[in-house]
């Protein structure tokens, strides 16, 4: 290609970067693109997101066109399909993955006409990012208080992935509720330091089995820990979607991440031209967190319970993290009654009074 | 901390099958550079059997067949290298390399419409009286076919180096390709023998991740378990024996690590999450280091290409 031909089609790339989306706009069309870490067949993190996106797609109709690429690394190649998605016209990209904030962050000053969506990310330097998260830990809180009703050795199993605040408050969440129904329980943590490791993941849910517990949580993506249970006739509960098809019999509920109401709500203010920039978090009251159908083997009495739980945290009437409450060294974390602040929340870095061991650093 | 929690007998038991998918694919790189050949592919070869061996055996309904498949696409992949390597005379570090990439990308296509499938799990097999010796019994004997496969295959793999005459010359052609050639033995056929041999075992051992370890097709599954397998063998100094110890050593550390985190033992995770690694490393090395030292042991002419020119 000769220098001049170069310029000129650059020239009009970016003429058509500049000019498409108003255009669309315009005329009351929106392209909404998606940007995923993993696999869409990965039954967890990435397979909810598409999940969120064909829902926009079944809510908005012909006014929306969606596009999606999947298993896009962190990085340099963020930044291609990037690139590519706005340069194709679409007006809202949402990246949905810790480690694209950079990336969204430099791309968002280069294209202010396009409105870029950042899933878990805190870092919106242009006008034109917006973050979203979801409060998985008002899921922990009701997996936490089936589990300790549900548990015969007292001695409930977790298999953690990162220390980061994210996993310490759904640690602590679980803890804290399966304690209040069954003072006498016990958590054993193991951490796998991966997301997703499926061979690492059953070999921990193995060790956990292997050592007394009766029930297994999970705070890591593959379906491999659910699947041991299944095989072992030990209860389980499914992470980020519904993993009860791998566990029929012993799979007692998954917390599910429900993003499709925030993402039909962020298509339709970009639609109407009401779209600004926000920070947010949703969780059961806004339908961001979701529990997925109950097992029939969990008793009447116990699953009435978990429902009443998931009432008082959706009608805003309960928090899980309500004082009194210490930390594991026994120091004052909140008083009776005190709410924590969602500042302290996100920053969480310990495990409360009760848990055991110490946490990587 | 409460080291009482964990039974000894259990976690013997899932030491020998969390060992073996690492233990075959071994076996069979033990052979291929003994053969004089480096097929760094191992990774792309297991997949290519874990997806392989799980399709078919949803199809089949039979995990058996999904074994042998397993063994079928291992070879047929890994012959990919031996037609690049042995008659295009390619380079085989890059070769292999390319090999896991190409394993990995056709593994999660083929697998697309697999993933989330529950699969049935191949059978245990419990050994008649054998298995009902107290504790023996519960750690050796309660397993399903492959960890007998696995455990034959080490006796098959040292008989047919150290006593056959096949054996021989497949070490002759590893030491010394052009005094083979010279002998009259076709380097080139037997090598690629062996590259299928490596390949059928590796798609065994990812058949076991799929079937029976974890009883469902996810991509990427592996998650290098390949590179362990790579690095175990040389580590081994190419003998079978010393495969078998470090196989069972790297999965045995990894198990354990797991279950002295669960019962509370106050040793920092990162350590121990590093242990499989640096004890297999270091047990190997000091019992290759007692005679002369690794290098000694490596096949002469391992890596390098062969050409008839005469």
């Amino acid at each position: 290609m000769k220098r001049r031909d170069f310029l000129a089609s650059s020239a009009g790339v970016a003429l058509a970067a500049a000019t498409l989306p108003a255009w669309a706009e315009s005329h009351g069309m929106v392209k909404a693109g998606f940007i995923y870490v993993g696999p869409v067949g990965d039954l967890g993190w990435s397979f909810q997101h598409d999940q969120g996106r064909q829902q926009v797609e079944a809510d908005l109709g012909d006014a929306v066109e969606t596009v999606f690429v999947e298993s896009v690394p962190e990085g340099a190649d963020a930044e291609r399909v990037l690139t590519q998605m706005a340069l194709d016209g679409s007006n809202i990209i949402f990246t949905t993955s810790f480690g694209y904030m950079d990336a969204t962050n430099a791309f968002a000053a280069k294209f202010p006409d396009v409105k870029f969506e950042h899933a878990t990310g805190y870092k919106r330097d242009q006008a034109n990012v917006a973050t979203y998260n979801a409060r998985f830990y008002e899921g922990r809180a009701v997996i936490g208080t089936i589990a300790g009703r549900m548990t015969k050795t007292n001695t409930v199993g977790y298999i953690a992935s990162f220390p980061i605040p994210e996993v310490l408050m759904g640690i602590n969440a679980a803890y804290i509720h399966a304690k209040k129904v069954n003072p006498a329980v016990q958590f054993k943590i193991v951490w796998a330091f991966t997301w997703f490791d499926p061979e690492k993941e059953a070999d921990a849910a193995n060790a956990l089995i292997e050592q007394g517990c009766d029930v297994i949580m999970q705070h890591t993506d593959s379906t491999a820990p659910v699947t041991i249970a299944e095989e072992k006739g030990i209860f389980s509960f499914g992470q980020a979607s519904d993993m009860g098809k791998f566990g029929p019999n012993t799979c007692l509920t998954s917390i599910v991440d429900n993003w499709g109401p925030y993402y039909s709500r962020r298509v339709k203010a970009v639609m109407d031209g009401t779209w600004a920039q926000s920070d947010t978090w949703d969780g059961m009251a806004e339908g961001g967190v979701v529990i997925a159908p109950i097992n029939a083997v969990v008793p009447a009495d116990v699953k009435a319970e978990a429902e009443a739980l998931m009432a008082s945290i959706a009608d805003k009437s309960y928090h899980p993290f309500t004082g009194p409450l210490n930390k594991q060294d026994g120091s004052e974390f909140l008083a009776a009654g005190a709410v924590i602040d969602d500042g302290t929340l996100a920053g969480m870095g310990f495990y409360v009074e009760g848990i055991e061991g110490d946490i990587p650093s | 901390m409460d080291l009482s929690a964990i039974s000894p007998t259990l976690l013997l038991a899932a030491l020998i099958v969390a060992s073996t998918p690492i233990l075959l694919a071994a076996l069979g790189e033990l052979i291929v550079e003994r053969s004089g050949v480096l097929n760094l592919g191992v990774e792309g070869m297991m997949i290519t059997g874990a997806v392989a061996g799980f399709i078919a055996a949803i199809e089949s309904g039979s995990p058996y067949l999904g074994f042998l498949a397993a063994a079928l696409a291992g070879a047929a992949i890994s012959m990919l290298f031996g037609l690049l390597t042995q008659y295009l005379l390619s380079n085989q570090v890059a070769t292999g390399l390319a090999l896991t990439l190409f394993g990995l990308g056709l593994s999660a296509l083929l697998g697309q419409s697999y993933t989330g499938v529950k699969s049935m799990t191949a059978p245990k097999i419990e050994i008649p009286l054998l298995s009902d010796i107290p504790i023996l019994g519960q750690i050796l004997f309660r397993h399903d076919a492959m960890v007998y496969v696995s455990l034959i295959m080490v006796v098959a793999v040292w008989y047919f180096l150290a006593r056959s005459r096949a054996g021989m010359i497949l070490r002759a052609v590893g030491e010394n390709h052009e005094a083979a050639h010279a002998l009259g033995y076709p380097v080139v056929a037997i090598r690629l023998a062996a590259i299928a041999f490596g390949g059928a075992m590796a798609g065994l051992g990812g058949a076991y991740l799929s079937l029976v370890r974890i009883p469902q097709w996810t991509e990427g599954m592996t998650a290098g378990s390949g590179w362990i397998a790579l690095a175990i063998v040389v580590f081994a100094s190419w003998k079978p024996s010393r495969v078998l110890i470090g196989a069972y050593l790297f999965g045995g550390v990894k198990v354990l690590q797991l279950n002295l985190q669960a019962a509370g033992v106050s040793i920092p995770v990162e350590y121990l999450s590093m242990s499989p690694y640096l004890i297999t490393i270091l047990v190997l090395v000091v019992i290759s280091a007692r005679r002369g030292g690794a290098q000694s042991d490596a096949p002469a002419s391992l890596g390098q290409s062969f050409h008839a020119s005469h």
